[in-house]
Parts: C-alpha cells; sequence; structure tokens
C-alpha cells in the first residue's frame, strides 16, 4: 500500500511540470485573490492557461534561484519594487522589448534596463485623526522626526518592506546619515513600540493611542469600503495628508505591484502577453475598483474613493533606488532602535 | 534514512563557515541581545506555561473523578487543532486597544488613552500565553498516555506501604511518567523556538524573526544560517536536558499486569476546582477563539463557501494524512535501528535529523530546495547527454519535496513518541520474544505494537495535526495551482484581512478535532486490560 503511494506520488510529481504551449507559470508575492480574476480574464481572452504559486518574496526568489535554469517559472510578480529590484540584482530576470510596456507604464514605475515594470501603484502618506492635529501642522516626512510629535505617532514594525522602502527613498534623497538621523528622531516620536500592520496603525490613531499614523492608501480604501463596521468607523476619524508637496519638493513616496519575466522563462511570449494584459484598461479598472489601488496607465481614472482624496504629486524617483538601499535602511532602522 | 532527513538541515549551516564580520558587528552592536533575551524568556516562560496547563489536567483526567470529566478528557486535546498564528490574531483582534474589550471598557468609564492599564497582547507575555495556551496539549497528551499505561500495581504498593494520594503522585507517578513528560515538553519548547508567525505578529524579536531579517533583510546567508546555528545550540540543550533526565534512571515496567484504575472521586471544592483547572485552559485556547473566529466566520460566509474552498480542504487533508504515515515509518525504523545495533553514526543522523522540529519552516524548505534543485540539476544534464531533451524539474516544486520537507519538520514528533513508547518496553521481553522463535520483525508485530499502540496513534495524530497548521515550508514549496487551507488563512490574515481569514482558520480546526476525538477515545482504551 504505502509502496503504491510513494510511487504513485513520484509518477504524479514527474507529470507536474507542464511546459507546454499554452501556458504561463507565474511566482507571484501578490496575494492570489488581487491577481486570480485577472488571471482567468486573461485566459478567456486568450485561452492561454496560467498556473499559480503565490508565496512570500522573498522565499520566492530564494525558489527560484535555488531552481537556477530548471525553473518552470516564466513571471516573478511581487507587491514591493524593492524586491523586482533585488531578483534583477540576483540575475533571476531577463529584459523585455514590449512597445505597450514602454508606452503605458511611465518611466519611474519601471526598470530603466527593462528587467522589471509596475503594474500597479500605491502611495505611503501620513494619516492624522482629524479632530486633535490641523492638517497646516504637517509638512513633510523629514518633520515627522521634529520633537513636536513626541509621543504622537504609529507606525508598524522595520520587519516590514513598505516602511523599508519608504526609508530607502529617503536614503536616495537625503543621504545615509540624514536618514539615520531622521530615524532616530521618528523612533523618539512612536507613541507606542511598532505592532500590527497598517490597518492597525489606523485603528490605533483613531482609538486615541496616537495622532499620526503611517500606513498605504489601499489599506484605507480597503477599510472604507470593506465589511467590518469597526475598521469603517476608524477609518472615518482620520484623513490623508499628502506629504512633500511643496514648489521643488520631491512628492509623496509611493511604491508599486509589479513583474518581471524569469532569466530562463520557457514560455516568454506568453508571459509577456499576460503583463501587457496586465496594463490593458480593463484590467488597471478592475485593481482600482476591487483593490483601491492607483492605475499606472495615464488616462486611467482612479476609483472614485480615490479621486475623492485629491490630487497629489508623487516622487518621480527610479524606484530602482528603493531596492538599491534596501540592506542600508535596514540598518539604519537596527541602529534607530525601530523594532 | 536518518543522514537523508538530516541533509537538509546540514545544507543550510554549509554557509556556517562562511565569515561574515561586519554583519556579526552590527548584529552585536544593536540586535543581538534582544534576540538572546527574548528567545530565552519565551522559552522559559512557555515552559512553565504548558507544564502548569496540560500536567493536573492530565493526572486528573487519569486518576479522579470529577462533573465533565467525560468531556474534558477529549476536549483538553482541542487547543492543539488551532494554529498558534490564528489564535493570535483571534485575541489581538479582541483585546488590543483598538479591539472590543477595551473600547467596551472605554465607553463604560470614559478613559482614554493613557488613563488605565491594560496589558499589552502584543508582548512578549502575550506571545508567551498564546504559545502556551495552544502547547499544553502537547504534555496533557503525553502525560495522560504515560499515566495511562502505568502499571496500577506500583500505585498500589505506594499507597500500601503509607503514601497518600499526593505523595504517591510526586514519588511514583511522576518519576514514571517524566520521559513522557519531558518529551511533550521539549515538543513545546521546538515548536517555540520554530515559531515565527506568532512573535512576528506580535512585533516580539525573537532568534526565529532575526533569522529571516538577516537572511532576507539584509541579505546574509552566513550571518543569518549562524544565528540559525545558535539557535541549535538552544535546541542541542534542550535535547541533552532530555536524554539527561532519561539516562539518570531507566523505569520499565515491573509488572504486565493490569488491573482497572479505581478513580479517585472528587467532591465538594476538590471537584470545583478540577473543574476549573480543566475548563479554563479549554475556554482559553479553545472556546474563545473558535467563538471569535465563528462570528467572523459568519460574517463572511456568503462569499467563502465554494467548490474551490472544497478543493482546500480536500488538498489539506491528503497531505496532513500522507506526511503522518511517513513520519510514522521512519520513527519506527530509527527507533528500531537504535534499539536493535547502537550504530553512533545513526544515532548522530538521527539526532540531527529530530532537531527539525525546532528549525522554522523557512529554513527547511530553502534547505530542502538546495539538495533537490541540484540533484535536479545534475539530472538534467545527465538526460540532456543521453537524449538531448531537457525534463525540466522533476523533484523541486512537487509534491513529494513538500512530503520530505514535512518528514524533516516532524520527524521529531513521532520519533520522540515511538521512542517513548519502546523507552517503556523492557528489553527481557525482546530477549524472551526472540528466544521463542520470533523475528525481530516477529517481536515488533506480536509484542511492541499492541503494547505501544497509544503512543503509535499519538505520534499519527501528532503529526497530522501539525501539518495542518504548517505554514512556511508549504508556501514556499508547493506545486502549481495547489493551495491549503493555512496558505489561504495566512494569504487572508496578512493582507489585514482577518474576518475574511476566520472561515479557513476555522476549518483547519474542524479537520483537526476529528482526529483528535477518535484519538483520545484510543488512548483511553489502548490501556493494556481496558476493553
Amino acid at each position: 500500500m504505502f509502496k503504491k503511494i510513494a510511487l504513485s506520488l513520484l509518477v504524479a510529481s514527474i507529470a507536474t511540470p507542464v511546459l507546454a504551449d499554452g501556458e504561463v507559470n507565474v511566482y507571484s508575492a501578490r496575494k492570489e485573490q488581487l491577481i486570480k480574476p485577472l488571471f482567468d480574464k486573461f485566459t478567456e481572452a486568450t485561452s492561454i492557461k496560467v498556473n499559480l504559486v503565490t508565496g512570500k518574496d522573498d522565499a520566492l526568489l530564494e525558489r527560484l534561484k535555488l531552481e537556477g535554469e530548471n525553473t518552470p517559472a516564466d513571471l516573478l510578480m511581487t507587491a514591493d519594487a524593492g524586491r523586482l529590484y533585488r531578483a534583477v540584482e540576483m540575475e533571476l530576470t531577463q529584459p523585455v522589448e514590449s512597445a505597450t510596456l514602454k508606452k503605458d507604464i511611465p518611466e519611474n514605475l519601471r526598470d530603466p534596463a527593462n528587467q522589471w515594470f509596475g503594474l500597479t501603484s500605491r502611495a505611503r502618506p501620513i494619516f492624522y485623526v482629524k479632530d486633535k492635529v490641523k492638517p497646516e501642522e504637517l509638512s513633510t516626512y523629514e518633520d515627522l522626526a521634529d520633537p513636536k510629535w513626541k509621543g504622537r505617532i504609529c507606525v508598524r514594525s522595520s520587519d516590514n518592506i513598505y516602511n523599508q522602502s519608504m526609508l530607502g527613498s529617503m536614503i536616495a534623497v537625503n543621504g545615509a546619515e540624514k536618514a539615520q538621523a531622521w530615524a532616530d528622531g521618528l523612533v523618539k516620536n512612536f507613541a507606542r513600540p511598532p505592532e500590527g500592520g497598517d490597518r492597525d496603525q489606523i485603528k490605533a490613531a483613531a482609538a486615541g493611542q496616537c495622532d499620526i499614523a503611517i500606513s498605504n492608501t489601499y489599506y484605507y480604501g480597503q477599510m472604507l469600503t470593506g465589511e467590518e463596521a469597526e475598521d469603517k468607523a476608524a477609518a472615518e476619524k482620520v484623513a490623508i495628508f499628502w506629504p512633500n508637496q511643496a514648489e521643488g519638493d520631491r512628492g509623496t513616496h509611493i511604491n508599486i505591484s509589479g513583474a518581471a519575466v524569469t532569466k530562463t522563462a520557457k514560455n516568454k511570449d506568453n508571459a509577456v502577453k499576460l503583463m501587457e494584459f496586465l496594463v490593458n484598461d480593463e484590467s488597471q479598472k478592475w485593481y482600482a475598483e476591487a483593490n483601491q489601488e492607483y492605475p499606472v496607465k495615464a488616462g486611467i481614472a482612479p476609483s472614485a474613493m480615490l479621486k475623492g482624496w485629491g490630487e497629489f504629486k508623487a516622487d518621480s524617483l527610479n524606484l530602482s533606488e528603493l531596492g538599491k538601499h534596501n540592506a542600508e535602511a535596514v540598518k539604519i532602522m537596527d541602529k534607530a532602535g525601530w523594532k | 534514512m536518518a543522514l537523508l532527513t538530516a541533509l537538509p538541515i546540514l545544507a543550510v549551516f554549509g554557509y556556517v563557515f562562511v565569515p561574515a564580520p561586519e554583519v556579526w558587528q552590527h548584529l552585536r552592536e544593536t540586535v543581538l541581545t534582544d534576540y538572546l533575551l527574548n528567545t530565552l524568556w519565551l522559552v522559559l516562560g512557555v515552559g512553565f506555561g504548558v507544564l502548569l496547563l496540560g500536567l493536573p489536567a492530565a493526572w486528573l483526567n487519569s486518576m479522579c473523578e470529577f462533573p465533565g470529566r467525560r468531556l474534558f478528557e477529549w476536549a483538553l486535546l482541542l487547543p492543539m487543532a488551532m494554529p498558534a498564528y490564528i489564535i493570535a490574531y483571534t485575541y489581538t483582534g479582541m483585546l488590543d486597544f483598538s479591539g472590543q474589550v477595551q473600547t467596551l471598557l472605554r465607553e463604560l468609564t470614559g478613559w482614554g488613552y493613557g488613563d488605565y492599564y491594560f496589558p499589552n497582547v502584543r508582548s512578549l507575555g502575550g506571545a508567551i500565553t498564546m504559545l502556551s495556551l495552544v502547547l499544553f496539549p502537547y504534555v496533557y497528551l503525553l502525560a495522560r498516555a504515560a499515566f495511562l499505561e502505568q502499571s496500577i500495581c506500583v500505585l498500589e504498593v505506594s499507597r500500601t506501604l503509607g503514601s497518600n494520594q499526593w505523595q504517591s503522585f510526586f514519588r511514583v507517578a511522576l518519576p514514571l511518567a517524566r520521559p513522557a513528560i519531558i518529551t511533550g515538553l521539549s515538543l513545546a519548547l521546538m515548536e517555540t523556538l520554530a515559531d515565527f508567525g506568532t512573535v512576528q505578529y506580535f512585533g516580539v524579536s525573537t532568534f526565529t524573526t532575526g533569522i529571516f531579517r538577516t537572511w532576507f533583510g539584509l541579505g546574509d546567508h552566513a550571518a543569518a544560517s549562524q544565528l540559525a546555528a545558535l539557535l541549535m545550540g538552544f535546541v542541542f540543550v534542550l535535547i541533552l536536558l532530555e536524554r539527561w533526565s532519561r539516562s539518570r534512571a531507566r523505569y520499565h515496567h515491573t509488572s504486565s499486569k493490569y488491573s482497572r484504575i479505581p478513580k479517585f472521586r472528587l467532591r465538594g471544592w476538590t471537584a470545583v476546582a478540577a473543574v476549573l483547572a480543566c475548563a479554563l485552559p479549554l475556554l482559553l485556547g479553545f472556546v474563545i477563539p473558535v467563538g471569535q473566529l465563528l462570528h467572523w466566520s459568519i460574517k463572511v460566509a456568503s462569499k467563502g463557501l465554494d467548490s474551490d474552498f472544497m478543493n482546500l480542504v480536500w488538498h489539506s487533508l491528503m497531505l496532513a494524512s500522507l506526511a503522518a504515515v511517513f513520519a510514522l515509518l521512519l520513527a519506527l525504523i530509527l527507533g528500531y535501528g537504535k534499539r536493535l545495533n547502537n550504530d553512533p553514526l545513526v544515532n548522530i543522523a538521527s539526532r540531527i535529523a529530530a532537531m527539525g522540529y525546532a528549525i522554522p519552516g523557512t529554513v527547511i524548505a530553502i534547505g530542502v530546495l538546495i539538495p533537490f534543485a541540484w540533484a535536479d540539476t545534475q539530472l538534467n544534464h545527465l538526460s540532456k547527454q543521453f537524449f538531448d531533451s531537457n525534463a525540466g524539474l522533476l523533484l523541486s516544486g512537487t509534491l513529494f519535496t513538500l512530503l520530505f520537507a514535512y518528514n524533516v519538520r516532524f520527524l521529531a514528533v513521532s520519533l520522540q513518541t515511538v521512542e517513548a513508547g519502546l523507552g517503556k518496553i523492557k528489553p527481557t521481553l525482546d530477549n524472551a520474544g526472540r528466544s521463542l522463535g520470533l523475528s525481530p520483525l516477529g517481536v515488533l508485530q506480536r509484542l511492541h505494537l499492541p503494547l505501544m499502540k497509544g503512543s503509535l496513534l499519538t505520534a499519527i495524530l501528532l503529526v497530522f495535526v501539525d501539518v495542518l497548521k504548517e505554514l512556511p515550508a508549504t508556501l514556499i514549496l508547493r506545486p502549481f495551482n495547489f493551495n491549503t487551507l493555512a496558505v489561504r488563512a495566512y494569504e487572508l490574515a496578512s493582507d489585514e484581512r482577518l474576518a475574511d481569514a476566520g472561515l479557513p482558520s476555522l476549518m483547519i480546526v474542524a479537520a483537526g478535532i476529528i482526529p483528535v476525538i477518535l484519538l483520545s477515545r484510543s488512548i483511553s482504551r489502548s490501556r493494556a486490560g481496558e476493553h
């Protein structure tokens, strides 16, 4: 009996890697529920089957690296530019020449050497409690290190890639020394040791634990549109402030979710087709509506809710910089005592 | 066999001798002390917690009769089905500053932030509490099996020699059950050391989170695997402690005559105390979190239950059953190898393999990928040479890899349980069996299996439930288009959609309950002499 099971498993395992035509194999650090509906539409439109494994970004990169030239994966998707940069560093990707992608995706949201492409974007602004903070008291990320905010700021742990990327962007602009001083100051202003996720920062602010929270826009959007009454009530107590908007300043920190074709992709054409499909009007609209993310493609209107938050100037830094400074950012956070 | 299982662990430690001085200096200057202290406190705290919750309950349920005992007997195993990271989500949802409990408190009293003291769930203490609540069944299960397998004659002798109930517990029953208790304790502590989900969610920096941060955040494999080696040091100490406690005294049953355990009837306040001692862990570790999950599931049930979801359930059950059978077979082979001929190489290899339980799943997964991917590459070179074709990956990214990883991770569970079971059987019995013309396999079949039935079932159940709950390795190694309940629960929870994560979490618990109940019954019945 046991031998039979083992044998059938072996046979099954040999039969699993599929390299037939009409397929594309995706390793995705984006959650299944955020991409699968679009994959289904893609299959409907092109009859190309999409095989999917989701997981944590770093773990997927590791798997890709170890599988080497025989990896079945054709496309890597992540929820952060820093990780795409890392994939390029690890020589796991290949450049893609696609007129569609070049035309539809703004230059700072894709790799200068065409190794990766941003598919959706999100901002990481400041959220303030409406009845405690006046928007005119707020100005820039840098200002959050000012002692006037002592004991008033909530932000999640430094383990989180969004925080690492945010600090990475500051290292790119202000240099490591200033970034360190900023992180030291910010940590002194924490209302509590970092805990929980992005939504939790907004909830804590609403509950009176802090006056300011740093969080990604789509979390706020999902809280407002979701089914959780408590989340909704919490989100309604805070408002968005877009930092660094002054004339000549760089703008609010943004990040992307994006994709790269693997170095040894067996289905490269299909992988490129899938990426192009994800930036077409319909897909970009779906992202905006279903997940409250900003479209990357010019001319696609964000959802009504995102429109309601107003226009803002986004940081035009090329997002490769986030990845370049990632390890440095982690060290700075360690030194600052940012848990 | 043992070497093969130890391979992934050795693969990760291949980096240990790569020097990484700058990173180490950085770690020493900043976070290393934190990692050390937090890990130490966590282990001590959970160790104390599981004994406090598990031992009294085990003794009461084996030896006494009090209201509700028949229910508690199996119900106390239920918290095992609750993954630690999920109990952490649920309690946080209830107890943190913006959760229901504190919000209600503020509404009733008009207090604001900072006006009152409320323990913070997301803290070291919180992590200790959560882990104790879901891990105490290990101690309970193994201790109870040991108490039940004890020959009542020993206890009766101690009573006739003038000991009272308490004395015979402390002087006779406890020492006799010690190997099993220590096994339960070390399983719980290894699970604690390997835990990533809970401590990360609570923002407690331990070795496990440190390994991740160093491997991925700082991109330094050498320093990370050196951290892992340090963690192994901790584990090694645990294992040595266990060995030492066993080697000081070897107990075998003096008699194989069993009689029914006359249950000691508790009345009045002692009965109340007994009920409390059993009800509290059950409430906190199972009833309350399940209630919260139910509440969340009902909110979103409309969109959660579909054929896709049934697929998840099937995948989870299939993986867990296969892995449990695999692990048991391997444990029997290793356990026997040791009993029949004490080969030091086999011993060391199986010790290393058994360490897998304390190693975070992610580390194991990478350790499995390294040799498997290498073997795949070699196979491809061969097939290129002979057939001029690329076979692609034959091993990595298949179910086989995943099962292999589970085996590395959970071998310790089945191995320790099997060894504890074997340890209780006098070697003279083997000799008697052999002299009566039985082959070694015959001894296993005719003598050991009936005597160890309880232990073997325990081993199967523990691995089954563990695999159901397992997340990190599954996440990394699973094949295309293959998800499990744990993966789904994690995806939703890490997307901060706790309410949506309620349904898959609840299903993990539900899938774990049935085998838990079946098993508890068979353990009760497995006492020789009771039918």
